[in-house]
């Protein structure tokens, strides 16, 4: 066997003085070259463990050897085998830990980038080939409606369509996409990327109705009377929380799904050319440790903000978000302020936020999530200028289906209960998939679970 | 895209615009909103529904900032991109006794539905409509038609009663007919001084918010108000809520969250269209 290489090829990106004043997207992608090299230290290993990572169980060793011998388009079939939006996985899965941390390499540090190469053949796609030609099966005269255009339910109406039956997608907002479109920032995941995949599904014979909230427009059990023979929900977790403490609604005071929506969805990074307008703040406080906060913090900071602060009330090896990310907000001159905590927030005399008192904050023992609990320290209080607070939380799945629709069994948080392969949900006709059940997770895991539903609405459909 | 089939000017500054769009003309109620957007840079704001049949819902609007200045300039067959709804909660509508509905200025739209659906529902509707002059007056008729008895003010005296919409309110609650309920739509001020009013008289008195709003879907939080001391998102909660538990202060400050932003985004669309200021 050739000697082990466990020179992971960086990819280039942006320096961060350049990218902290533009929307671009910050890491530029392989060059042929640079792709090639990682994959050839890829050792192809028998047992490939990096395939039971993924959550949809890309062929990994598979698509590594045919980029590596140059059989671009076949890389791009095995890709898209089992995962349909491979562009925007390969940007923002977790990588960390899913596929990557499981490949033989990474016990020495050299783990393949999967997560690169993934991109680069789907860059490759978009630039060589277009969107394949699909080829439908012949039509079974059943209809599906889809609620909900995020991962969880593009891939669902994709494969749907694939199998033959008529799909009608129902989006709330004015563009598809999900958290894709209207959280998720550009410079991370570029729109056109995101658009190029609902386009490709449109082709596919999938009617896309925008502006129908359901629950207001129209119920689930008004679809199915009306001639949908299922119904997929994949309508996400968008329900913003907040903190409860006092001056909270203060001006100035953002969830972060508000700031993202007016950052990305309306281009108020644009205003006033686009017409949305955001407080561009001078000292940006962001309060959580998620993907969230970060894509919140370097916003705020490409926005124009002279300061931003990251406010945890963990300590870093606790934060949820991913490292790439992480360290691409240091490098941008993101502060972390860890082990902290907002008591309250303080305004002026027009209402605007002005200031923010915290706690510091100690890890105690450890809590049900198995991470070491936040406890106050007494006495600690300080106080930290702030004219923008953006408040990334979480957030839940929003009522509005679960109120309208009898029979739909949910949790105490929300969720919508559904078998964790079928996503089958307790109402008859009705499967749910992605965020809405499972909570705030992942862009793949969304597309998975949209995946086995569509297989399942399938099996029903043809009466198996 | 959603087609505009017929445009009425009904004061120099206010407009109603018949919209196509049968979905959502199908499941409109009382009280509830749409939120429209002009095209691919326009904002989204919200509009109450002010009448709808089967294939039509009409919006009345005021001209205030570009939105609104830009809607304005559109004709009938002209389209806007977006016409989402029916958003929020409708109208609570029962058989309470006497209604008095109070409409400032360009609440009288929305007020029309909510009194015809409360007297069909067999109260006694007594209406009061206010505008600052004469000549910003519109749908008197319409309202009278729908009330028992209606009393118009104007701020300057140029017709009807001069005054504020609070005097004859005032005047009812202390007169012999017992008032069950005060429903205000208007500006939020006119209905934190109708709140202030029936207080003491301690009738319910439900008033339809109008904070910034972005999805109008419960999604983002920008319209969150305080209402009996606990955070409540006007879009999903509301617009209607008890006017004597809302904490107007926090509404009107957040309402001005963006004059800044306003003023230069119509700077600048007025220097687009070469109108002067
Ligand atoms: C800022 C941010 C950054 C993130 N970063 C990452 C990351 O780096 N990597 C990663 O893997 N994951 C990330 N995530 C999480 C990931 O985006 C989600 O887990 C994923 O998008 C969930 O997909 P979904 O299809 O279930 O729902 P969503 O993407 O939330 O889509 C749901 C769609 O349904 C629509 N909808 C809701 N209600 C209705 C209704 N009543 N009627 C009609 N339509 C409705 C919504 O408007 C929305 O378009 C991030 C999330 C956020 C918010
Ligand atoms: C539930 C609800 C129902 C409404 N119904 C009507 C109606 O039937 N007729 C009518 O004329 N007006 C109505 N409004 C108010 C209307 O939405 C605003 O006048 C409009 O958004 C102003 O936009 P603009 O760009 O023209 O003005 P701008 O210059 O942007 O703003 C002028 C003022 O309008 C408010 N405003 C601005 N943007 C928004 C927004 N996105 N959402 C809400 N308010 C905003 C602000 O308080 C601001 O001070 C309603 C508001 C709400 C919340
Ligand atoms: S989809 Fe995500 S987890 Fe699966 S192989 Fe690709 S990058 Fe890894
Ligand atoms: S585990 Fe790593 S080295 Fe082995 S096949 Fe998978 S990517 Fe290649
Ligand atoms: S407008 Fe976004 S939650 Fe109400």
């Amino acid at each position: 066997m050739a000697q082990l290489n466990l020179n992971r090829v960086e990819m280039p990106k942006q320096t961060p003085e350049q990218r902290a004043k533009n929307y671009n997207e910050v890491a530029l992608g392989y060059s042929w070259e640079q792709a090639l090299e990682e994959a050839e230290r890829c050792i192809q290993c028998p047992k490939h463990p990096c395939k039971a990572g993924c959550p949809v169980q890309v062929d990994i060793p598979e698509f590594i050897l045919a980029l590596r011998e140059g059989r671009m388009e076949e890389a791009v079939k095995i890709l898209k085998n089992k995962n349909s939006l491979p562009g925007i996985c390969g940007r923002v899965c977790p990588q960390e830990t899913q596929c990557e941390v499981v490949c033989t390499l990474a016990k020495k540090g050299g783990q393949i980038a999967i997560g690169r190469l993934e991109r680069y053949v789907a860059d490759w796609e978009r630039e060589h080939m277009g969107a394949l030609p699909a080829t439908p099966a012949p039509p079974s005269g059943k209809k599906v409606a889809v609620v909900g255009s995020g991962p969880a339910g593009l891939t669902a109406a994709a494969d749907l369509a694939k199998m033959g039956h008529g799909v009608t997608i129902f989006e709330a907002l004015h563009v598809a996409g999900g958290v894709l479109m209207y959280g998720i920032p550009e410079f991370r995941l570029p729109k056109e990327i995101v658009q190029n995949e609902v386009n490709y599904v449109a082709s596919l014979g999938v009617e896309i109705q925008l502006d129908a909230v359901v629950g207001k427009l129209m119920t689930i059990d008004e679809l199915l009377s009306n001639g949908y023979d299922a119904v997929f929900l994949g309508t996400g977790a968008g329900l913003p929380m907040f903190l409860g403490c006092p001056g909270e609604n203060l001006c100035g005071i953002y969830s972060a799904n508000e700031f993202l929506t007016r950052v990305n969805l309306m281009k108020a990074y644009k205003f006033p050319e686009y017409d949305t307008p955001v407080r561009i703040g001078r000292r940006v406080a962001v309060i959580g440790g998620g993907n969230v906060a970060m894509d919140s913090a370097r916003c705020a900071l490409r926005l124009g903000a002279e300061k931003v602060y990251i406010i945890y009330r963990r300590s870093e090896a606790e934060m949820p978000a991913r490292r790439e990310e992480v360290e691409n907000a240091k490098e941008e001159g993101i502060e972390f302020r860890l082990l902290t905590n907002p008591k309250q927030f303080l305004g002026d005399d027009k209402g605007n936020v002005v200031a923010m008192e915290c706690y510091e904050m100690e890890l105690g023992e450890p809590d049900e999530s198995g991470r070491r609990r936040p406890i106050v320290k007494e006495g600690s209080e300080f106080t930290i200028e702030v004219d923008v607070v953006i408040v990334a939380l979480g957030t839940t799945p929003n009522p509005l289906i679960a109120q309208t629709t009898p029979g739909l069994e949910t949790t105490k948080r929300g969720t919508v209960v559904a078998d964790e392969v079928t996503g089958k949900t307790k109402k008859d006709k009705v499967w749910a998939g992605g965020d809405i059940v499972t909570g705030a997770a992942t862009v793949i895991s969304a597309m998975g679970a949209g995946k086995r539903a569509a297989a399942d609405i399938d099996k029903y459909l043809k009466g198996e | 895209m959603y087609k505009i089939l017929l445009r009425e000017n009904l004061v120099p500054n206010i407009h109603l615009f018949k919209i196509e769009a049968p979905a959502v003309a199908k499941k409109a109620q009382p009280g509830q909103f749409v939120v429209v957007r002009i095209d691919e840079r326009g904002e989204r704001i919200p509009l109450t529904v002010a009448d709808w049949d089967e294939a039509s819902v009409s919006v009345v609007f005021m001209e205030v900032g570009t939105t609104t200045r830009r809607l304005a300039t559109l004709r009938a067959g002209d389209a806007i991109a977006d016409f989402v709804g029916p958003l929020g909660l409708p109208t609570h509508i029962e058989k309470f006794g006497t209604v008095c509905c109070v409409a400032g200025g360009v609440g009288v739209a929305p007020v029309v539905p909510i009194a015809r659906a409360l007297r069909s529902q067999g109260n006694k509707v007594i209406s009061i409509l206010g505008a600052r002059s004469k000549s910003l007056l519109f749908w008197e008729e319409e309202l009278r038609s729908v009330s028992d008895r209606l009393i118009v003010t104007t701020d300057d005296g140029s017709y009807g009663r001069k005054g504020v919409v609070t005097e004859p309110l005032k005047e009812l609650l202390e007169g012999d007919e017992k008032i069950d309920r005060v429903i205000a739509i208007g500006p939020a001020i006119m209905m934190k001084f109708c709140a202030k009013t029936t207080e003491p008289f301690g009738v319910k008195t439900i008033v339809s918010l109008n904070p910034i709003m972005v999805d109008g879907t419960g999604m983002c939080g920008c319209c969150r108000v305080s209402v009996g001391g606990v955070t409540r998102f006007t879009c999903v909660d509301g617009p209607d809520f008890d006017g004597h538990q809302v904490d107007w202060d926090l509404l009107l400050a957040r309402q001005r969250t963006y004059l800044d932003e306003e003023k230069r985004s119509l700077e600048l669309w007025q220097h687009q269209c070469g109108e002067r200021t």
